[in-house]
């Protein structure tokens, strides 16, 4: 389910494989008891053009250790059971699904439980058929809204996205910090945003520390943490169990400083 | 938005033909949203452009007297000769400032860039000769420049990077996959998602998302309606044949372009062959590749069962990249045009072969094509005629030259 229980919500992204699919495993399980929302299964792909450093050797090391878009799914099915009422979302560029073919992978998708996609380079011009697919199998289909696009955009984004609504905080690639004038930019654009849709807005890019999490929270409904989880499973990948404790911790962290601001 | 291109299940009739950047099923626009905005404006700038007769009395005035258009039409009689059946004419792109068909496309975008207020040039390299090109335009008008370039081809290709750097470019290394071509678009496309709102990405093929291929089409197309007139004012008729390489394919494109609707006239691209056709070893989109998407646009692609791009080897830098313009994808698709590869030994030879016949070293890349015109030419009528477009010279490839060619 595709639900944020506390203000702002928490949507953790994984690069599964990385560096293999149990230590995805452990670390998605852990997130979740620590208070995850939503967990975006991340698919590795040889040409991440979105994704800055962090993430990029996070698709390395799942590529190397042979990770496909099939064992995402099989990974998306073990989490689906082991925690059945978290939010899972398959998070990838289009080339992957392409190759795995569509229709197929709507279907495999909806076997495992996963409840919507995030399809990095899929523009909402060229989505028709594949929110058409997505939708007839109960899959969410999520897109991108960044600071740049035009209002006009914004409402074809809106007419097509399904869950929620991922708000680029700034432009650029994933994991860059974020510059102190850039809350600017993502406000302005949830702003924008909800002028035009009822959808909740989860807002990613360059959410590193409690202090940008709780930021978020004044404004959006939901917070994207990828490229810093990502890195302390990258400092701590010697271990799966290890990877998994430092990752809950992390989120404890954010959490109890979440809910202070709340009070 | 075609349910064919996507799902490849052929359910539903195919509206390709009405939207605008596709080819058949090919093209579209695969982009992070970031750049969405980016590219509406520039496509929306390039057809007011197109439409302006002061941009275009600009471009021409520079392509004449800067780049040195018109290029000649050459007939390669000895070549010809030696070769012992159809007529052989060479269109000399290699004579334009900065050495390779390059310039034509940089030159429009750069006055395009400049018509939009962008005051930052992003631009990727393979061989060097786009990033020169660009650097070289950039310079002209007193434009940031700077370019991203695969670590592999700044080894191979060094020449070009000093090059650029003389022109007061920025040459970033990018130390990623095969460290050619692809590597140093994705560099390239990142940059252009964090500085969207002050620069202009000035992509060198007729690759990427829409408008690019058909832009990057359009100024390279210069070279085809030159060539249709000199070779009916030279010859009285149309050639058999027209060849010429293809790595992203622009410049095949440039001079396929204006011939598409004269249907006798055979379009033939060369791919590199590289070292073989396993996987890995080649840069032959049509001999090893299927249909996917690759930075922003749909098209063949070498990939693996899992939809990862596979890495390429090609001798030229220039050739070497996994997917091809989605324009010739669909002249590959309805038989308009045929693609056949060279290998890199085939490609040395080739090279060699011009310079010694007809005192011209053409840059590897285009040496592909000289070596299909030698297989072909032998078979063919004395009264029959070829192009080939020699799109690049071959002094940037020295090193190389050096390293695998042995002289007698």
């Amino acid at each position: 389910m595709l639900t944020f229980k506390s203000r702002p919500g928490l949507v953790v992204y994984v690069t599964c494989g990385d560096p293999d699919l149990a230590t995805s495993r452990a670390v998605i399980l852990a997130a979740i008891d620590a208070g995850a929302d939503v967990i975006e299964l991340g698919v590795p792909f040889s040409d991440p053009v979105a994704d800055g450093p962090v993430i990029q050797r996070a698709s390395e090391r799942a590529l190397k250790s042979g990770t496909t878009l099939h064992d995402v799914l099989a990974l998306a099915g073990e989490i689906r059971k082991a925690r059945p009422s978290a939010g899972v979302i398959v998070f990838s560029y289009l080339n992957p699904i392409l190759r795995f073919g569509m229709e197929r992978f709507a279907k495999e998708a909806a076997l495992a439980g996963v409840d919507g996609v995030l399809v990095t380079d899929m523009t909402v011009e060229e989505s028709a058929t594949y929110c058409e697919i997505m939708h007839s199998r109960n899959l969410q289909t999520i897109f991108l809204a960044a600071p740049t696009s035009t209002d006009a955009r914004l409402k074809k984004i809106a007419a097509a996205s399904r869950g929620f609504i991922y708000a680029v905080s700034r432009t650029g690639v994933t994991g860059t910090k974020l510059q102190s004038d850039v809350r600017g930019d993502a406000e302005q654009l949830v702003k924008r945003i909800r002028k035009i849709s009822k959808l909740p807005i989860a807002v990613g890019f360059g959410i590193s520390s409690p202090a940008d999490f709780r930021a978020v929270g004044e404004y959006a409904d939901a917070a994207v943490i990828g490229s810093a989880i990502v890195k302390i499973i990258e400092e701590n990948g010697d271990s799966a169990a290890k990877a998994a404790d430092a990752v809950a911790q992390w989120i404890n962290s954010l959490k109890s400083i979440g809910s202070k601001a709340r009070a | 938005m075609s349910k064919k291109t996507l799902t490849n299940n052929g359910s539903k009739s195919v509206r390709a033909k009405q939207v605008p950047g596709r080819f058949g099923l090919y093209g579209g626009r695969y982009v992070p949203e970031t750049l969405m905005a980016a590219l509406e404006e520039l496509e929306s700038a390039y057809a007011k452009a197109k439409l302006d007769s002061k941009f275009q009395k600009e471009l021409r005035g520079l392509l004449t007297h800067y780049v040195g258009r018109p290029t000649p039409l050459y007939f390669a009689q000895r070549l010809s000769k030696h070769l012992g059946g159809a007529k052989i004419y060479l269109k000399r792109e290699d004579l334009l400032h900065t050495g390779a068909h390059k310039i034509n496309n940089s030159l429009g975008q750069v006055l395009l860039a400049r018509r939009m207020g962008k005051k930052r040039i992003i631009a990727e390299t393979g061989a060097g000769q786009h990033g020169v090109a660009t650097a070289t335009v950039c310079a002209l008008f007193g434009l940031e420049c700077v370019v991203y370039m695969g670590t592999e081809d700044m080894r191979r290709q060094e020449l070009n990077v000093f090059r650029m750097r003389l022109l007061g470019a920025e040459v970033h290394g990018v130390d990623a996959g095969s460290r050619t071509l692809k590597d140093a678009i994705n560099e390239a496309m990142r940059d252009w998602v964090t500085n969207v709102r002050n620069s202009y990405y000035l992509l060198g093929s007729a690759l990427g998302a829409h408008p690019y291929p058909t832009m990057v089409r359009d100024f390279q197309s210069v070279i085809g309606r030159e060539a249709r007139a000199q070779i009916l004012k030279a010859e009285g008729k149309l050639p058999t044949a027209i060849i010429a390489c293809v790595g992203g394919g622009s410049n095949a494109i440039g001079i396929f372009h204006e011939f598409l609707k004269d249907k006798k006239v055979k379009l033939i691209g060369v791919e590199a062959g590289g070292r073989g056709l396993g996987l890995g070893d080649h840069a032959a989109r049509f001999a090893g590749g299927t249909p996917g998407v690759l930075q922003g646009t749909y098209s063949y692609l070498l990939q693996d069962e899992a939809g990862q791009v596979a890495t390429t080897h090609s001798v030229s830098a220039g050739l070497d990249y996994p997917s091809i313009g989605p324009e010739h994808a669909a002249l590959h698709d309805t038989g308009r045009a045929e693609y056949v590869y060279a290998t890199d030994q085939e490609a040395l030879e080739g090279l060699k072969l011009l310079s010694q016949q007809e005192g011209i070293i053409p840059a590897l890349e285009s040496a592909h094509a000289v070596v299909e015109a030698a297989k072909r030419a032998p078979k063919m009528k004395k009264s029959e005629v070829i192009i080939v477009n020699v799109s690049g010279r071959g002094d940037k490839d020295i090193g190389i030259l050096r390293e695998n060619l042995t002289l007698s």
